[in-house]
């Protein structure tokens, strides 16, 4: 192994001890991620951005606080990436969109802010679906992203290029926003852990809104270690999001290693029914196995309103967005059409030339919900369903402490497998999608392989319960070791990257 | 429910959008199948069931902050991505004819 594989392979916690120890520097470490990202990404395509000069400044300034003594904390100096639809101050931020193209922040959202000022290195913004709707990353406006263990599949989405530039080796630690599944899913096709907190536990301030109810900031990272840390840094109240959770952080390194004993676990027995791939479920019954053998009890609950939360999400979802997507309009930023005649045509050009097909099709739907005479009996009716979800789990949360299952039906598809109906894509959010109705936390965790490609574990807690997601999350790692590293980059480029068969 | 053409262009017109013929026929055959997947929720007896209109759950919101002039964005700043302007206001077309 050289030197810079061996620095690329550490955990954020590795790479954080190693720069305690004086063993590496900051420059170091970011100096090897440029470098990894220059190597691997034209193939990969999880970056949009990449903030070299940035980077290395910010690096610079951390080893100058460490070697005054003044080094902040497990983050300072450690290089991270951020989906791009976290508003950069000075950096560009698209959220995967021409409409998008060329604006550049002029203020840094709150949870970028707090990685700042914990002193960590921003590497750049990462690739994901337009507007965060997708589910594959193949929704990007500007390039698809691919999966490091196969680079003819999807990362899965819409955070494709946080999980994807975790797997490559890019950085040690990312941010998405997850509002069905978008940073579980992709987690779990990738083989890293991402956790998706309560609504409520991260400020979505200076998020570019998709869905406002639903929408929820959080990391990724390749240990559970690393992601309750980058929790740490981000979640808490903040005066500029009235919907941000007034009860402060928890502390959610310091019960990590607490083990699964004595806990438990509720197993939805919807979760397991037809379209669940057989050796998905082996994997997931494997490592439920294994909790029981850590002294955790299996408890068999329903959850009877899951298979009504695609439909009710669907139309949720695509209400809110037809309303925050409304402020592109091609007047105060993002793309503005030429030689038009008046205002309403300005709008409606700049939004058709803006928009690509997702975002346009969601718009149309969520318009379609709540216009006059269909409001209530699609979005009031969905907002119905959405409270019989939610009693779904506070009912089972008497009877379990956490909820486990599957994070998707599937491993990762191949591009192009799903494009053409955008139904059948949809339904790789089925089991992820009732916890953002519900408001819970939920996190995926790497619980083997399907056919050489990762699985991720779903467990979904109670309000605010982000700590026992992570604890019982780390004695599933403990127990089955470091998660391999995907080897399809380490072959020779071949002169058509990644196209499939 | 099948959306016809028109209805697809009512609502585009709605959410301003300005779609191709070619679109307008995509989309109505896929939000058809959209909305006629989503009739499942048709089947539930929801008679007293509350509408979920808050994602946050009661008693976790901040409190409403003092109301205190603080910093915000200089009218440069919010005035850096316009795609038009004149002086310190956004710049459009002509409204009235």
């Amino acid at each position: 192994m050289s030197a810079d594989a061996a620095l690329t392979g550490l955990s954020l916690q590795a790479a954080s001890a190693a720069l305690q120890a004086g063993q590496v520097s900051s420059r170091q470490l970011t100096e090897t991620c440029l470098a990894r990202i220059a190597a691997t990404d034209a193939r990969v395509g999880a970056f949009l951005t990449v903030t070299g000069e940035q980077a290395l400044a910010q690096a610079e300034a951390s080893d100058q606080r460490r070697a005054a003594g003044g080094a902040h904390g497990p983050l300072d100096g450690i290089p991270l990436a951020l989906k791009d639809l976290f508003l950069t101050r000075g950096v560009a931020t698209t959220a995967g969109s021409r409409i998008l193209e060329g604006f550049i922040p002029p203020y840094d959202g709150t949870a970028v802010a707090r990685l700042k000022a914990a002193g960590a290195v921003l590497l750049g913004k990462l690739n994901l679906d337009e507007f965060a709707m997708g589910s594959s990353n193949e929704h990007s406006a500007f390039k698809p992203c691919r999966n490091p263990w196969d680079l003819a599949r999807t990362p899965g989405g819409s955070s494709g290029g946080s999980a994807a530039a975790l797997a490559a080796r890019q950085c040690y630690g990312t941010l998405g926003t997850d509002t069905g599944g978008s940073i579980r899913l992709p987690a779990s096709f990738c083989g890293v852990v991402g956790l998706k907190p309560t609504y409520g536990r991260v400020s979505r301030h200076g998020v570019v809104a998709f869905a406002s109810s639903l929408d929820q900031p959080g990391p990724l990272g390749r240990t559970t270690w690393d992601v309750a840390a980058l929790l740490a840094a981000i979640a808490g109240p903040d005066p500029h999001d009235q919907t941000c959770a007034a009860r402060p952080a928890g502390d959610y390194l310091a019960g990590l290693e607490g083990g699964a004993g004595g806990l438990r676990i509720g197993v939805p027995r919807e979760w397991f029914g037809a379209g669940l791939t057989p050796e998905v479920e082996a994997r997931v019954r494997e490592a439920l196995a294994t909790y029981q053998r850590l002294g955790a009890t299996l408890v068999e609950i329903s959850l009877p309103h899951s298979r009504y939360g695609i439909a009710a999400y669907y139309l949720i979802a695509t209400a809110e967005a037809s309303a925050n997507l409304a402020r592109y309009d091609g007047v105060r930023f993002g793309l503005r059409a030429a030689g038009v005649r008046g205002l309403k045509e300005l709008y409606a050009e700049s939004r058709e030339q803006g928009f690509g097909p997702e975002p346009k099709r969601r718009i149309m739907l969520g318009t379609f919900a709540l216009s006059a005479g269909y409001h209530e009996a699609y979005y009031l009716r969905a907002q119905r369903v959405r409270t019989l979800i939610r009693r779904d789990f506070d009912a089972a949360f008497e009877r379990c402490d956490l909820v486990a299952g599957p994070v998707a039906p599937w491993p990762a598809f191949k591009l192009g497998e799903k494009t053409g109906d955008p139904l059948q894509m949809y339904l790789a959010d089925i089991f992820t999608i009732t916890c953002n109705l519900a408001a819970l936390p939920g996190l995926s965790v790497p619980c083997g392989l399907a056919g050489g490609l990762p699985v991720g574990l779903q467990l979904v807690g109670r309000p605010f319960d982000e700590a026992t997601l992570l604890t019982v999350a780390r004695a599933l790692e403990r127990e089955l070791g470091p998660s391999p590293a995907p080897t399809a980059l380490e072959s020779p480029p071949s002169p058509s990257p990644g196209a499939g068969p | 429910m099948a959306l016809t053409l028109d209805e697809v262009r009512r609502v585009a017109a709605l959410a301003r959008l300005k779609l191709s013929e070619e679109e307008e026929r995509l989309f109505a055959g896929q939000l058809s199948a959209i909305l006629e997947h989503v009739r499942e929720l048709e089947a539930l007896d929801l008679s007293g069931v509350p509408p979920m209109t808050h994602a946050l759950a009661e008693g976790e919101a901040v409190p409403l902050r003092p109301d205190r002039l603080e910093p915000g964005l200089s009218p440069e700043e919010a005035l850096g991505n316009a795609p038009a302007r004149e002086g310190t206001c956004f710049k459009v077309p002509r409204i009235i004819e």
